[in-house]
């Protein structure tokens, strides 16, 4: 009875995942402000007000209606790869390598929204998809073209971390939708095969001193090494309570690469220490748990192919990303969801968990209903 | 069997109610999976920021603070009297560190412009880029006024890798005149940096000890190094200034070195190539010691240029060689008094005489005396200051050379003193043991003929001939030093007998102010009389050049050792003019150098009057050459390869172990008395008659050949 207290259409909303999400995105601008020198210009403020804009599409989104999604998927799925075409054609024209589209008021980068929408295609491929037929190639060879167009063009540009992405997205839903397992060991047993192989013939140079500067980071500290090893500086230093707020030497005496965007998670714990770290992973793991939990209720199999493809979205960045700072992975330049300062990675992420949110709303309609 | 084989491989029915059911499970897993992943990035995030901490921390304070360390003042260097001879002067400088430059052609090209400096500047500096290992810095400019120094400062950061500096840098007051003694500062070499790896050596404007004093002292001059903690960025910009901590002055080395009389034997060498020592014979301190042509230490502690450098090896009188202590000399007649002292201890009458018609007949050849025409009856006091030859040569081989010799080292000649310089050249004092030795043959009666005219093998530096002159002036041990301290006991007795000085010193009083070879040696002081002895040695025979005129290289030494109050001796002197032509062009020097020790006036109006002639003091004269260097050759020198610096320093350097030619005759001693010029060299016409025998003449330089 306590709900009618406060108007359904926000008591509705998923606020044991928001609020906590709110928690990060304001941990994120006061880093942004610190980073900043403590100003609020250019980062902290744009952060709060694009994440403020983005959380408005993000509840027009959840408030869609299912049939529309599923409408929509094969023509946004097209729309964006014409994009992509038009990027690498443009790069092509105007000589060098290109990844957005300057559409004037903003620019556009096509490979960020093909995350979600690799997503949202394949879940419709598989809920179109008559289940015998899903262990068959017709359920495997239709869905690795979607997902190899895209991962192709964007390998193009060249982008290895967002084609990285595209693939994980729509390899998660190939796995949820139930291909056989045996397929995915296959692939992974080949995979390991081929990857000494494409390391040494297919990456660009600076691809491969990345790969290398990760497994030895120490090897050339001044060099290719120096992001991995400032970054596990900064995070070391800041130890359990952190430096304080504003007193991040690494950062704001520029050892730190990308302070505001990348590497904002090392920024972050240096002066939050690792109490602020841990507050980052709780939220994290607040908002996946239940993205997966909504994926898990969902009544249909698009909806909860869609919302589980979607937390997988969101988890690669986040996983990535921390693994980067803390020297577990490869510099791929990957930024942080909520925390980065960055309007593209904000846009994906926004999509991805309106999505989310819209499965929530159709499971609770769901819900009602019965 | 056969059927569940089949059936294995047959397609698994899939509903959507199964695929329903592999969602749920597989969801799972991919959450679990998540969970872990999680869980290992908190596992990490702990050991960073736990277990690690003190790491990372202590990264974080080395990456934010730079230690930059101050070069401390280095230790001034005075003489006696606490005149500077070395000290520091404040200094706006700029340096390069090759390393962090970003565009160094670039860099370089915009400081030339900003410091305007000149095309052979630039050129020098290139050269000390290519040379230097990127981490040490490259002194580009010093001594620059603030004018030039702001117009980098101001610039700074769009110049990385360029160092301003307020600091000191090494002042020598007295320029060429202290080259050799004092040394000079450069740079540290990758050498240095080897065997010292005290990182102020690779400091922006701290610079080592090269050469002599500043070298052997450079661990006492060097101070403590001050420290500035400041914070930077990664980019290397300074934030703030945390703290500073005053560097400490080197030690100041004190020495027995007159500043005044240093600095005038100096210039009074004038355009010759010759050494002066002078001593002090109560305590051996040495109070000058003076090698010219020299360099000018200042100008060397940039690093030497193109120029420079062809200015130093074009010059034939060897400016790098320090002439005092590497310069081997035959010492002529002023080893007499030593060998008329040996004799007198032998137990010969000094009444004892000998006729001399010019020569001395032994067996069946005949020994010149250089007065052909002969000195008639000769006793031993005659001997010394008429220099006769005859007298020696009759004697000598009655007495024999082992006591000549003995003398010869106990006065000095042929030892090694416990000097702090960087090399000493002994030469030799030759006896029958050591041909022997040296050579595998018998001494032979021209050698001791030789040997006691200081001709032969003998060979001194000119160093040894002012100990030999204090000893003789004493009758005690001296021991020359440099260092001045309050202990200044006596040095022990040489066991000489006093009655024999008293007689050795009143025929070397006779040589200055009597019938003697030096008559113009005689001091324009009253009361003071100078005791002294000439000495002519013989560098090419006599059927090759008469010594006097010619060419340079076959000129004969000119050698005057002397010490005055002749009665009461205060100080000792020797002066040695390389090829002067004998003599006659060392002794003016000498009596020069001692006027000044009694009035500094009348010496120094000699002097200027010189100075006058020969175009200014050693500094102008070393400039004006530079300038004509730069205007003929400009930025046209070939760069001098390391190899090649090396073996020119080691040519002068190196004259102990220089081959010394097997004599095989007796040398003609040279005529004594003849120059009548004051200072300049002055040929005059050899009053000998051409060399009659043609046997072993010229194939050696130092073989005479008249018989």
């Amino acid at each position: 009875m306590s709900r009618s207290v406060v108007p359904e259409a926000i008591s509705r909303q998923p606020w044991q995942m928001l609020v906590p999400l709110f928690g990060l995105v304001l941990l994120g601008a006061a880093v942004l402000y610190s980073a900043a020198g403590g100003h609020l210009q250019p980062y902290a403020l744009s952060h709060v007000i694009r994440f403020l804009i983005f959380l408005a599409m993000a509840t027009v989104i959840s408030r869609l209606n299912r049939n529309l999604f599923r409408a929509a998927a094969y023509p946004v799925y097209g729309v964006i790869v014409t994009l992509l075409v038009l990027v690498e054609l443009i790069g092509a024209v105007g000589g060098g390598s290109q990844r957005w589209l300057n559409l004037g008021f903003m620019t556009l980068q096509p490979s960020e929204l093909m995350k979600p929408a690799i997503v949202l295609v394949l879940a419709r491929f598989y809920e179109s998809l008559p289940a015998p037929m899903t262990a068959s190639w017709r359920g495997l060879v239709p869905a690795s073209v979607l997902i190899g167009i895209p991962a192709v063009l964007v390998i193009l540009q060249p982008d290895l971390g967002t084609a990285l992405a595209i693939c994980f997205g729509g390899a998660v839903c190939m796995f949820l939708a139930g291909l056989p397992l045996s397929w995915f060991l296959g692939v992974g047993a080949a995979a390991s095969v081929a990857a000494p192989i494409a390391f040494f013939t297919l990456l660009h140079d600076y691809q491969r001193n990345r790969v290398l500067t990760f497994l030895d980071p120490e090897s050339d500290p001044l060099g290719t090494g120096y992001h991995i090893t400032q970054s596990k500086i900064a995070i070391g230093s800041g130890g359990i309570f952190g430096k304080g707020f504003g007193n991040g030497t690494q950062s704001h005496l520029q050892y730190l690469p990308e302070p505001h965007t990348d590497f904002v998670f090392a920024t972050m714990a240096e002066e939050w220490g690792l109490l602020g770290g841990l507050f980052v992973l709780f939220v994290f793991a607040v908002t996946l748990t239940w993205s997966t939990n909504v994926a898990r209720r969902a009544p249909d199999r698009f909806s909860s192919l869609l919302a589980a493809g979607m937390t997988a979205t969101i988890f690669f960045y986040v996983a990535i990303n921390l693994m980067m700072v803390m020297g577990l992975a490869p510099v791929v330049g990957i930024p942080l969801p909520f925390m980065s300062h960055g309007g593209t990675s904000m846009l994906t992420n926004m999509i991805c968990l309106g999505t989310i949110m819209a499965v929530n709303r159709w499971n609770q309609t769901n819900r009602t209903r019965l | 069997m056969k059927i569940r084989f089949r059936r294995a491989l047959a397609k698994r029915h899939m509903s959507m109610g199964t695929l329903r059911n592999s969602f749920d499970r597989r969801s799972l897993v991919i959450g679990a999976l998540q969970g872990g992943i999680g869980t290992i990035l908190a596992a990490r995030m702990g050991y960073l920021a736990i277990f690690e901490n003190e790491k990372y921390k202590l990264e974080a304070e080395s990456n934010r603070v730079n230690l930059s360390l101050i070069p401390p003042r280095r230790g001034w260097i005075l003489d006696r009297h606490g005149i500077p001879l070395a000290s520091n002067r404040a200094d706006f400088r700029v340096d390069v560190i090759p390393e962090r430059m970003e565009d160094a052609p670039r860099t370089i090209a915009r400081l030339g412009q900003l410091l305007s400096l000149s095309p052979i500047a630039l050129q020098d500096l290139h050269d000390k880029l290519d040379k230097v290992n990127g981490f040490a810095a490259v002194e580009v400019a010093s001594g620059l006024d603030w004018e030039r120094f702001a117009a980098v400062s101001v610039r700074l950061p769009d110049l990385p890798g360029v160092v301003t500096q307020r600091g000191f840098s090494r002042y020598y007051p007295a320029g060429p005149s202290v080259g050799h003694l004092i040394g000079y500062v450069g740079t540290a070499s990758a050498e240095d940096y080897e065997k010292d790896h005290d990182p102020l050596l690779v400091t922006p404007g701290y610079k080592v000890g090269k050469d002599s004093l500043e070298k052997i002292f450079e661990q006492d001059l060097r101070g403590t190094p001050g420290a500035r903690r400041v914070e930077v960025t990664a980019s290397g910009r300074i934030v703030r200034d945390l703290d500073t901590r005053d560097d400490v002055q080197g030690k100041t080395l004190k020495l027995t070195i007159d500043a005044g009389l240093q600095d005038y034997a100096a210039r009074r060498i004038g355009p010759e190539s010759g050494a002066v020592v002078v001593m002090d014979c109560h305590g051996g301190g040495i109070l000058a010691m003076a090698s010219m042509p020299s360099f000018d230490p200042n100008s060397f502690s940039d690093g030497i240029g193109r120029l420079e450098w062809k200015m130093l090896s074009d010059d034939d009188h060897v400016p790098l060689r320090n002439k005092v202590l590497r310069g081997l000399y035959p010492p002529g007649s002023t080893v007499k008094p030593m060998v008329a002292l040996s004799f007198l201890e032998a137990g010969l009458d000094p009444g004892e005489s000998v006729f001399c018609g010019g020569g001395l007949r032994v067996g069946n050849r005949v020994f010149h005396c250089w007065n052909r025409r002969g000195h008639g009856q000769v006793d031993m006091a005659k001997g010394i200051y008429q220099s006769c030859d005859v007298y020696f040569y009759h004697f000598a081989q009655r007495i024999g050379m082992n006591p000549i010799a003995a003398m010869a080292r106990r006065l000095g000649l042929g030892q090694e003193f416990p000097l702090p310089v960087v090399g000493q050249s002994y030469g030799t004092v030759p006896d029958p043991a050591w041909k022997l030795r040296k050579y595998h043959k018998e001494w032979q009666t021209f050698d001791t003929v030789n040997a006691t005219i200081g001709q032969g093998y003998f060979l001194v530096n000119p160093l040894q001939q002012a100990v030999m002159a204090s000893r003789i002036a004493s009758g005690r041990k001296l021991i020359p030093h440099l260092l001045h301290g309050p202990s200044d006991e006596q040095a022990p007795s040489l066991g000489i007998s006093q009655e024999h000085l008293d007689l050795v010193h009143s025929a070397m009083n006779e040589v200055v102010n009597g019938r003697g070879t030096a008559g113009r040696a005689k001091l324009p002081i009253a009361n003071v009389q100078m005791a002294g002895k000439t000495g002519t040695a013989q560098v090419v025979g006599l059927n090759v050049g008469s010594g006097k005129g010619g060419l340079w290289k076959h000129r004969d030494h000119g050698h005057f050792i002397c010490f005055a109050p002749f009665d009461n001796p205060r100080y000792a002197c020797a002066v040695m003019v390389e090829h002067g032509g004998g003599s006659g062009a060392a002794y003016p020097i000498a009596r020069d150098v001692m006027t000044y020790l009694w009035d500094k006036q009348k010496a120094m109006d000699t002097l200027l009057d010189f100075e006058k002639q020969w175009g200014g003091t050693p500094k102008q004269r070393l400039d004006t050459r530079y300038r004509t260097y730069a205007a003929q050759y400009g930025v046209n020198v070939p760069a001098i390869s390391p190899e090649e610096e090396r073996a020119k320093v080691r040519e002068a350097e190196d004259t102990q172990n220089e081959p010394q030619p097997i004599v095989s005759d007796a040398q003609s001693p040279a005529p004594e008395p003849v120059a009548p010029g004051d200072g300049a060299p002055a040929p005059a016409a050899s009053p000998t008659e051409p060399a009659g025998a043609s046997d072993s003449a010229g194939a050696s330089p130092i073989v005479g050949g008249t018989q």
